[in-house]
C-alpha cells in the first residue's frame, strides 16, 4: 500500500518531487504563513493588480498520477443512495482508468471565491482540477486568468453542446470552460394558498402575498427578473439607469414588508413551512421539491421572461491534472452520460442527444420542459449580460445594501 | 460593600511565606513563568497580533484604477473607514442594541438558573448534575440546526404563531420570524449558557451563612439578595455578560437565519457580504477593525466601572 500524500496540494507537489523532509518542513512553514496572510490580507492579489500579470498554467502530470479531483454543487451528480457512491463516477473510472474524487465542495459563488482567490492569484494548486461556477462567476475567472484553456482534441464530445451555449460572451469558442447544467430562475408558489396561480412577476407584489413572498440573494435573477419586468433587454446593451429603476421596486417592496426575505438556496424550507407562499426560485429545485414533498408547488416562467444561468466546468490554474479533467468533461458529454446526470438533477442538460438518450432511462422525464425545454420556452429565457468588473462593484456593492446587508 | 470582608482569612496571608523565600526562588520562579507562558505567547503572535496588523493592512488599501475584482494595492486609504462608517452606523448601532438586549435578556433568565442550581440545591449533586447537564444540552447540536429548529417553531403555521393569534397576543396577521423579537431572542437563546455557567461557577463558592447573616439581621429576602448575593456574585455576571455581549455583537447568524432585510441586519452580516459578495476587502476589513475597536472601549469602559479585583 502506498504511502498516503497529505491532503494539501501543495504539500503534496513538495512531497511528490522527493524533497528532504527538513525542506519539506521549511517550506510549508513559509507557506502556512503566507497562505495566512494571504487568507486575512490581499498581499498577492495587490501586486496582479499592478503587473496585470497572471500565473503560468501548472505542468500536466495526468499521465503519472491517474486522479481528478472535481468540485461541484449539492445534489448535482446521479448518486445511489444504498451504496453511497456515484455511479456514473465509477462508470467513468471503470472506462479510463482515472479515479475520480468527488467533493460538494461549493455552496456559493461568492463564498467558494473568497476561499480560493488567493491561492488561485498565486498560481498556486487548490487541490481540484475542475471547479463548477455560475456564468457570471466562470467569466471573472476566466478573465482574471484563474483558468487553464482547454484542449478541444481531447475533448471531441463537446461537440455535442447545445448550439445556443457553443458561444457564450464570456468565453469565445469554449476555450476555458464547457457547461455543466443549466437552470430558468422564474417564479413559483403554492397552489392550495393561491389557487389562481401568478403569471407575472409584479403578481408576487399582490396585497394578500404581502409579508409571504422571498426573492433570491443572486443578483442575477432577482434583479434580471425584475428588470424583464421592466421591459429590459437584459441580454442587450442596459446601463445603471435601468438596474436602478428596477432595484427601486425591490427596495420598495422589501420596505413595505412585501418581501418578507431575501434567500439563497434556503427559501425551499420557508416554502415546506409555509411562510414563504410565492418566490423567486430556481426551476429544478421546485421539481425536486414537489417530487420530495407531495407536488404542492408551481413553476412559472413569467410572462415577461425568465432568465437563464449555467453552471460551467473549468480547470483551475494550478492543476496538475488537466488532461484528467478533460476527459472527465469528455464522458459526460456522452449523450447516454448527460442523460444519465439530467434523470437524477433535474436541471437543463447542455449535452445533444440526451433527450434521445433519456428515452431509454427514464421515458417519463423526456416530456419534462424543465430538463428539456420547448424552443419557444427558450425563446422565453434571457442570459443576464455580462458585467465589467467596475460594473459589478457598482451594483452588487448596491443590491447588498438594497437586501439590508 | 462591607460584607465583602467577613470571610476572615488568616492574618498574613500567602505573600507572607513568598517573602521568606531566598531571591534565588524568586528570580527561577520568574523564568519558569516566562517559558510557561512562551507557547501562549507565539500562538497569540502567530494568530492574533499578525493577522490584526494583516487586517490593519488590508483596512488602508485602494482599488487602483482599472483594477479587476479582488485586487488592491496596498496604499493608507484612511477614506475606507469614513466611507464604511457613513453607510453602516446604523448597523452597528443596531448590533450593539441588539447584543445589550440580548445580555440584559440572558441575564434575567440566567442568574435564577444558576441561583437555582448552586445555592437552592446545594447538596443535592445528582439533581445540581442533571440540571447543569440540561444547561449545556444545547451545546451537543451545531449552532445553525438549533436556530434553524426555532425558525420552524416560530413558522407562521408552526404550534406557536397561530395559538399567539388565537389569544389575541398577536394581531391576526402578525409574525414571529423575519422580525427584530425573533432576532434578540435568538441571541439571548444561543448565548444564555454562556451567561449561566460563569454566574454558576461564581454562586457556587457561595457562603451561604451569610445569607442566614443577612435574615438575623432583619434584612428583607430582596436586602439581602441585593447588598450580599449580588455584589459577591458580580465577578461571575461581570464574566458572563462579556461572554455574552461580545460574541452576540458580532453574531450574524441569527440575524441571518430569524431576521429580514429590513430592519434586523448586524455588523457581522455587513463584513460578510463587503467580503464575499461585493468583494471589497478594505471596506469588509474597516468594518471589523471599526467593530473590534467599538467592542474593546465598551467592555474597557464597563469592566471599570462595575468590575472587581477578582476578575482581573
Amino acid at each position: 500500500m502506498p504511502k498516503r500524500l497529505p491532503d494539501d496540494p501543495l504539500l503534496r507537489r513538495l512531497v511528490a518531487a522527493q524533497l528532504s523532509r527538513r525542506k519539506v518542513l521549511l517550506g510549508a512553514g513559509g507557506l502556512t504563513l503566507a497562505s495566512m496572510l494571504a487568507a486575512c490580507g490581499t498581499s498577492g492579489t495587490g501586486k496582479a493588480a499592478q503587473d496585470g500579470a497572471t500565473a503560468a498554467a501548472a505542468e500536466d502530470l495526468s499521465a503519472q498520477e491517474k486522479e481528478v479531483n472535481w468540485a461541484n454543487w449539492t445534489l448535482y451528480l446521479d448518486y445511489d443512495e444504498k451504496t453511497g457512491s456515484y455511479p456514473s463516477l465509477e462508470a467513468f473510472t471503470k472506462a479510463t482508468g482515472i479515479t475520480a474524487n468527488y467533493s460538494e465542495d461549493i455552496d456559493g459563488n461568492d463564498t467558494y471565491f473568497g476561499k480560493v482567490q488567493a491561492q488561485l492569484a498565486a498560481g498556486q494548486d487548490i487541490g481540484q482540477d475542475i471547479i463548477t461556477l455560475t456564468d457570471w462567476m466562470a467569466a471573472r475567472l476566466i478573465r482574471l486568468g484563474y483558468t487553464q484553456e482547454l484542449d478541444h482534441a481531447n475533448i471531441p464530445n463537446a461537440a455535442n453542446l447545445l448550439q445556443n451555449l457553443q458561444d457564450v460572451d464570456f468565453d469565445p469558442g469554449r476555450a476555458h470552460s464547457l457547461t455543466w447544467q443549466s437552470g430558468f430562475a422564474g417564479i413559483a408558489w403554492n397552489k392550495e394558498a393561491v389557487p389562481g396561480g401568478l403569471r407575472r412577476v409584479s403578481d408576487l407584489w399582490k396585497p394578500e402575498l404581502k409579508g409571504r413572498v422571498e426573492v433570491l440573494d443572486e443578483m442575477r435573477d432577482t434583479m434580471g427578473l425584475l428588470m424583464l419586468e421592466d421591459g429590459v433587454d437584459i441580454a442587450g446593451s442596459w446601463g445603471a439607469a435601468e438596474f436602478d429603476k428596477s432595484l427601486e421596486v425591490l427596495t420598495r417592496q422589501i420596505a413595505d414588508g412585501q418581501i418578507r426575505q431575501v434567500k439563497g438556496n434556503s427559501y425551499k424550507e420557508d416554502l415546506i413551512s409555509g411562510d414563504a407562499l410565492a418566490v423567486i426560485c430556481w426551476s429544478g429545485d421546485i421539481t425536486q421539491l414537489n417530487f420530495e414533498e407531495g407536488g404542492k408547488w408551481e413553476f412559472a416562467i413569467p410572462e415577461s421572461g425568465c432568465t437563464l444561468w449555467s453552471d460551467n466546468l473549468m480547470v483551475p490554474v494550478g492543476s496538475p491534472h488537466k488532461a484528467n479533467a478533460e476527459a472527465l468533461m469528455n464522458y459526460y458529454y456522452d449523450p447516454v452520460n448527460a442523460a444519465t446526470v439530467a434523470a437524477y438533477v433535474n436541471y437543463i442538460s447542455p449535452v445533444q442527444g440526451a433527450r434521445e438518450a433519456m428515452e431509454k432511462i427514464d421515458p417519463s422525464l423526456v416530456d419534462n420542459p424543465l430538463i428539456f425545454p420547448s424552443d419557444e420556452d427558450l425563446q422565453r429565457a434571457h442570459v443576464f449580460r455580462t458585467l465589467s468588473a467596475d460594473e459589478e462593484t457598482d451594483f452588487s456593492g448596491r443590491f447588498q445594501q438594497a437586501i439590508g446587508n | 460593600m462591607n460584607v465583602l470582608a467577613a470571610p476572615a482569612k488568616p492574618a498574613g496571608g500567602p505573600g507572607a511565606a513568598e517573602k521568606a523565600g531566598g531571591k534565588t526562588l524568586q528570580r527561577r520562579r520568574g523564568r519558569t513563568g516566562y517559558l510557561l507562558i512562551l507557547p501562549g505567547f507565539i500562538f497569540m503572535l502567530l494568530f492574533f497580533v499578525l493577522p490584526v496588523f494583516s487586517l490593519l493592512a488590508t483596512s488602508l488599501y485602494t482599488k487602483p484604477p482599472g483594477a479587476d475584482i479582488g485586487q488592491f494595492a496596498p496604499a493608507l486609504e484612511f477614506g475606507n473607514y469614513a466611507v464604511v462608517l457613513g453607510s453602516y452606523w446604523p448597523e452597528l448601532l443596531r448590533s450593539f442594541a441588539f447584543a445589550l438586549v440580548a445580555t440584559a435578556a440572558a441575564l434575567l433568565i440566567g442568574y435564577p438558573m444558576a441561583y437555582l442550581v448552586a445555592v437552592r440545591l446545594r447538596g443535592r449533586k445528582l439533581l445540581q448534575g442533571i440540571l447543569l447537564v440540561l444547561i449545556i444540552a444545547p451545546f451537543f447540536t451545531s449552532f445553525i440546526l438549533r436556530t434553524q429548529a426555532w425558525k420552524q417553531i416560530l413558522a407562521d403555521e408552526g404550534p406557536v404563531v397561530p395559538v399567539l393569534r388565537a389569544l389575541s397576543l398577536l394581531p391576526a396577521d402578525g409574525r414571529l420570524t423575519a422580525t427584530a423579537f425573533a432576532v434578540v431572542c435568538g441571541l439571548t437563546y444561543n448565548f444564555l449558557p454562556f451567561m449561566t455557567l460563569p454566574i454558576y461557577a461564581n454562586l457556587e463558592r457561595l457562603d451561604t451563612r451569610l445569607i442566614e447573616a443577612g435574615s438575623d439581621l432583619y434584612a428583607s429576602g430582596f436586602t439581602t439578595f441585593r447588598t450580599v448575593t449580588l455584589p459577591l456574585s458580580m465577578p461571575g455576571v461581570i464574566a458572563g455578560t462579556l461572554l455574552t455581549f461580545i460574541p452576540a455583537s458580532g453574531d450574524y447568524v441569527n440575524a441571518a437565519l430569524l431576521g429580514n432585510n429590513r430592519d434586523t441586519t448586524m455588523i457581522g452580516q455587513v463584513i460578510d457580504s463587503r467580503f464575499f459578495r461585493v468583494v471589497d476587502y478594505p471596506g469588509a476589513a474597516a468594518l471589523s477593525f471599526i467593530l473590534m475597536l467599538a467592542i474593546l472601549v465598551l467592555v474597557t469602559a464597563y469592566v471599570r466601572r462595575f468590575g472587581t479585583k477578582e476578575l482581573i
